[in-house]
């Protein structure tokens, strides 16, 4: 008996000093956090994937009731969850969602093997800010593509790939987040985050080359010389020529592509739309024949009739409806 | 004999050229000035094309406090302001001229007369500096930091000796030896001048021992000047560089940056600068000609040049014999530091001290194994760093932990990778990781 | 130009050292002590050796290819040869084949590979091997073959003794020093010539062999003195400490010439990968086992601490990676 209850009061004593020590130790390192900070984590998609630039979601909730703090949430995007994650965090924090359009990483360089020739050979580390580093690369644009991947490497969901073929990367749309590590990894400034555009159409400049016009011509087939026929083409004051190089303003541009039919260089990209700008190029010039064609063939009747004015008119009867089909 | 403390590597010498005799470049029929041809802000032009020059006219000024005037080594006419690949591998402002005779400024002295400091006791340490620095004078090593501000040092220090760096360590290169053995009374004035710039009485001149004629030579015309010491040195690489030269000389190890070797009372100068500095400030001269080594297994004929900056580097690779066939590596300098160039048109540059052509399988890397921790380049390496941890914390992107590890104290002189059995790229991924922590290290300073 | 030019980055100049130089500058090293062992235990050792060499190439060729996948195969650098070698001269002559085999599957296949291959191992894999043996065979892992049988018999069925460590170890646990007279004299040690009560494992009979393997690879720059030298010095102090204290142990020269210390300390301890990067680490790595395989030695379960003194110091080599840095330049500042 006596042993039994030596235990229980040895036991419950150092039970009973255990939890005073744990309440004032706890009482004494108790880290205050800011409540709303578990609840935006709890809206995050919890994927710590570390897209938003911040060590996981928590560090993105922390960041986020900070940024509310200061008033505003801007520059904090969740890739994964998107605007409708963002919506949920701001209405949490009682901010406005800052409206964004979605973006897609874009990659301003076609310096392919074909059309950009190899003037040397490069033998160390494969990794572009090594290369960069190491001077202007195999080629001779200073601020074209390496093509080593150092985007590839950067991008957490798969959506940026290095065509064996050009030996340039290429994005993933369906993939791509926007999340900006790529931009972040390519030291030359290639890639931008630039807005999807209206049904995904958008138009951009496919060249960072600062050279002169006759060095960025000689070290590349598509490089941008900026001679400027782009910004006076351009109905919407879209585009500009900053530092040898011309660049069109995403926001403004409507995507009429009237810039790409001027470009002597053909630098200038498209994506999504259901032609090619050659294809509409072609289709428009045969239009233009076709109707050219039709005038003189019209006149050419015409003069016919007049000089058999005998005939039957048929001739002209018949050729109007065709023409009207057309 | 002595040597420096820490680390350090034995290179194959290949000194190919070593008693060939220095010769006059041909003028080139072009000649083009890049206006970064030093540490610092690039220099403006102050001529416009069409201009007429001569040898020696000022083509361009300095661009800033840390910066260096140009002048034209050729008289012609100004063709461009454009743009050329430099040895940097990028485009850089460029003044090209088209060359017409050889006519020089009449101000400068070209007689062979040696003029000693005891001719002109009106220099003061003052004029010395400023001649210096309006003759455009940079270090002539290779890294090309204006000389006049190694020559003011900051007011924390104090300098107590001159350090005439004539180790030369790098592999191929002779223009410095070919210079001690053919203007040796004119260095010896050039020390004097250094001497009095800075307010000191003691110089040492550092030479190899694998320069056995030079140390003769320098010793026995300083036997009666016991303040300037010959100090023979152990053939070692990177003995050449300012703080093991420091180490190596006087014993001294200059502490981690932003410490400079004048902290610890050196102020350390090579031994081309040494040169430029007496034509500056005795005869007059801006530095715009110097000596270049050409040198490679493949080239016909190694040889040493005098050369006018500005000619492009083909021209005197065409003077040995031409490119060799084959895939080449074209260096500006030697093959430890210099820099490999994408271009044949590079112009020689002040910093210009050696055109090096490696060819077949010296122009190409070895296939990189995996480290083996074998702890060989903890052993070479000079500044005492481990570069096995430095190369892997950089590719894995621990910018705070390579700053604890001193990665800002790294020279970048490659013995690591040199001695690296596994041929792994340790250099190339230091150089990521150490600009990447000067970048932060810049930014926080800057917050500050 | 019709030839391209090629760029990188400095040093553009290498040197002659390379991984299979210093690979097989160890096993041109072990070469006087494998001599030896076919001297000494003529066809046993050269089937013991063979099969493990063989079967520690085989298992890192099939890990290499089939189970890593890489294209890249690392069997002719060497280092498989040099772990079958040393794994081979860690066993007695007369171990079956198959066990010898099981050996070499767990000294490269989990010591080595699982790790992600050379470079990566935290253990020196031959001794994995031979620990993992040790502990799953004890019986035919301390018979050992007394030196002498050359012929088949001396595989089949070979004459075993005591090794010098077994007469040390009884006569620490009787307490009486009489028993260390069993112990053959210094010279005959040294050279492996010490007939019923020398026996031991292939690699470790003669001491001499290893001690100019260890001076070829000082000479040649492969390995430091750091390391050997410090283990065999803490050995000799601290084993000699203890005799002057007690005559029941063993004198150092002895203990220093018996077992596997000075394959241990020579060509195990300094295994690249598995010992710490600078001197500073490096003696005290040396130290550590010293005071280690001593202490296993006199107070521990085993008559031999060597090869369990160095897997331990193998854990703390990150550790002390961490902790000794090099004397960095500017610090020694005058």
């Amino acid at each position: 008996m006596n042993v039994i209850l030596t235990a229980v009061i040895v036991l419950g004593a150092v039970g009973l000093i255990a939890a005073i020590v744990l309440f004032f130790v706890s009482k004494k390192f108790a880290v205050k956090e800011d409540p709303r900070i578990a609840l935006v984590n709890e809206v995050l998609p919890g994927a710590n994937c570390g897209g938003c630039g911040f060590p996981g979601c928590g560090g993105m909730a922390s960041a986020c009731v900070k940024a509310a703090d200061s008033g505003s949430l801007e520059g904090l995007n969740c890739p994964v969850g998107g605007s409708a994650v963002m919506s949920q965090v701001a209405s949490i924090l009682g901010m406005e969602a800052a409206a964004s359009d979605p973006k897609v990483a874009v990659v301003r360089c076609n310096g392919s093997c074909e059309n950009r020739p190899r003037i040397a050979e490069y033998d160390g580390l494969k990794t572009c800010r090594v290369v960069h580093a190491c001077g202007a690369g195999e080629t001779g644009c200073g601020n074209g593509c390496l093509g080593c991947g150092d985007c590839v490497a950067a991008c957490k969901f798969d959506a940026i790939h290095i065509n064996p073929e050009t030996g340039i990367p290429e994005v993933d749309e369906e993939k791509c987040v926007a999340c900006g590590a790529c931009v972040k990894a390519c030291p030359r400034n290639i890639i931008e985050l630039r807005l999807k555009g209206k049904n995904n159409r958008r138009v951009w400049v496919g060249c960072v080359n600062q050279d002169k016009g006759p060095a960025a011509m000689k070290a590349c087939k598509v490089s941008c010389i900026a001679c400027g026929k782009c910004v006076k083409e351009c109905k919407f004051d879209a585009i500009a020529i900053q530092g040898n190089v011309s660049y069109i303003d995403d926001e403004k541009c409507k995507a009429c592509r009237a810039c790409m039919k001027v470009c002597p260089r053909e630098c200038i990209y498209d994506a999504n739309f259901p032609k090619s700008i050659k294809e509409v190029m072609k289709a428009e010039a045969e239009r233009k024949a076709a109707a050219e064609a039709k005038a003189k063939a019209e006149a050419e009747a015409k003069a016919k009739a007049e000089a058999e004015n005998t005939a039957t008119p048929n001739v002209t009867e018949e050729t109007k409806p065709k023409a009207k089909e057309e | 004999m002595r040597t420096f403390r820490i680390g350090g590597v034995h290179p194959e010498e290949n000194k190919l050229s070593h008693e060939v005799a220095t010769v006059p470049a041909e003028l080139p029929k072009q000649a083009v000035f890049p206006l970064s041809q030093h540490i610092g802000a690039p220099a403006k032009p102050v001529v416009e094309r069409g201009q007429e020059v001569k040898v020696g006219t000022l083509l361009a000024e300095a661009g800033g406090f840390v910066s260096a005037p140009i002048y034209s080594s050729v008289s012609g006419k100004v063709a461009k302001i454009d743009t050329v690949v430099d040895a940097t591998g990028y485009r850089k402002p460029a003044i090209y001229i088209n060359v017409v005779g050889d006519e020089w400024e009449e101000s400068i002295d070209r007689s062979d007369k040696l003029e000693t400091l005891a001719d002109h006791p009106e220099l003061t340490p003052e004029e010395i500096i400023n001649r210096v620095k309006v003759a455009g004078v940079t270090g002539m090593g290779g890294a090309g930091f204006p000389t006049f501000i190694k020559l003011t040092p900051p007011p924390t220090a104090t300098a107590t000796c001159v350090i005439i760096n004539a180790v030369e360590c790098e592999p191929y290169i002779t223009s410095d030896y070919r210079l001690m053995m053919e203007k040796a009374d004119e260095i010896i004035v050039g020390i004097d001048l250094l001497m009095k710039a800075v307010k000191v009485n003691k110089g040492y001149i550092g030479i190899e021992c694998n320069k056995p004629k030079a140390i003769e030579l320098f010793k026995q015309k300083l036997a009666s000047r016991p303040e300037i010491e010959v100090v023979p040195l152990q053939k070692r690489y990177p003995q050449g560089g300012e703080k093991q030269l420091v180490d190596a000389v006087i014993r001294r190890q200059v502490p981690a940056p932003p410490a400079i070797p004048v902290n610890v009372g050196a102020v350390v100068q090579n031994v081309g600068t040494a040169f430029a500095v007496y034509e500056a400030v005795m005869k007059n001269k801006p530095l715009f000609e110097r000596y270049v080594t050409v040198t490679g297994k493949k080239i016909a004929h190694p040889g040493n040049f005098l050369v006018r900056m500005g000619t492009p580097m083909i021209q005197l690779i065409d003077a040995c014999g031409g490119m060799p066939e084959g895939d080449n590596k074209l260096l500006a300098g030697g093959p430890m530091m210099g820099k490999a160039l994408t271009s044949v048109e590079v112009p020689v540059c002040k910093g210009t001290n050696s055109v090096t052509v490696l060819s077949g399988d010296d122009a190409k890397r070895k296939e990189a194994q995996p480290c083996i921790r074998c702890a060989k380049c903890v052993s070479a390496c000079p500044m005492g760093l481990e570069p096995y941890l430095l190369a892997k914390l950089s590719d894995k992107g621990e910018w705070d932990r390579l700053e604890k590890e001193m990665i800002t104290s790294c020279i970048e002189c490659g013995s690591c990778q040199f001695t690296c059995p596994a041929h792994r790229p340790l250099l190339d991924n230091i150089r990521i990781g150490k600009t990447t922590v000067m970048g932060i290290i810049r930014s926080r300073s800057a917050k500050k | 130009m019709a030839n391209k030019l090629i760029v990188s980055l400095s040093p553009h100049a290498h040197g002659t050292d390379s991984v299979e130089k210093n690979m097989y500058g160890v096993i041109i090293a072990l070469l006087p002590a494998l001599i030896v062992s076919f001297i000494y235990f003529g066809l046993g050792s050269a089937i013991v050796c063979c099969t493990s060499v063989l079967a520690c190439v085989f298992f890192e060729w099939a890990i290499t290819k089939f189970i890593m996948k890489r294209e890249r195969s690392t069997v002719l650098d060497g280092s498989a040869i040099l772990t079958g070698l040393l794994l081979g001269f860690n066993l007695p002559s007369n171990l079956p084949i198959w066990i010898i085999i099981i050996g070499a599957l767990v000294a490269i296949g989990i010591g080595k590979m699982t790790f992600g291959g050379l470079g990566c191992n935290p253990f020196n894999p031959a001794l994995v091997g031979r620990a993992f043996l040790l502990v799953s065979f004890p019986v035919q892992m301390t018979t050992w073959p007394v030196p002498g049988q050359i012929g088949i018999n001396g595989y089949i069925d070979a004459q075993t003794g005591a090794t010098p460590l077994a007469i040390m170890k009884e006569a620490i646990k009787s307490g009486d020093a009489s028993v260390l007279s069993k112990l053959p004299d210094s010279l005959s040690l040294a050279l492996g010539n010490s007939g019923s009560f020398g026996a031991g494992s292939l690699g470790e009979v003669c001491a001499l062999a290893l001690i100019i393997g260890g001076i070829y690879m000082i000479v040649r720059k492969i390995i430091t003195w750091h390391i050997p030298v410090s283990i065999l010095l803490t050995v000799f102090v601290f084993s000699g400490l203890m005799h002057l204290a007690n005559p029941i142990y063993a004198s150092p020269v002895d203990v220093l010439l018996s077992g596997g210390l000075m394959l241990g300390a020579i060509f195990m301890a300094t295994d690249y990968v598995t010992s710490p990067m600078t001197k500073k680490g490096q003696l005290i790595y040396g130290v550590s086992i010293g005071v280690l395989t001593v202490a296993i030695r006199y107070f521990g379960a085993y008559p031999e601490g060597m090869s369990f003194a160095i897997l331990i110091m193998n854990a703390f080599t990150p550790l002390i990676n961490n902790y000794c840095k090099p004397k960095r330049y500017g610090e020694v500042v005058k």
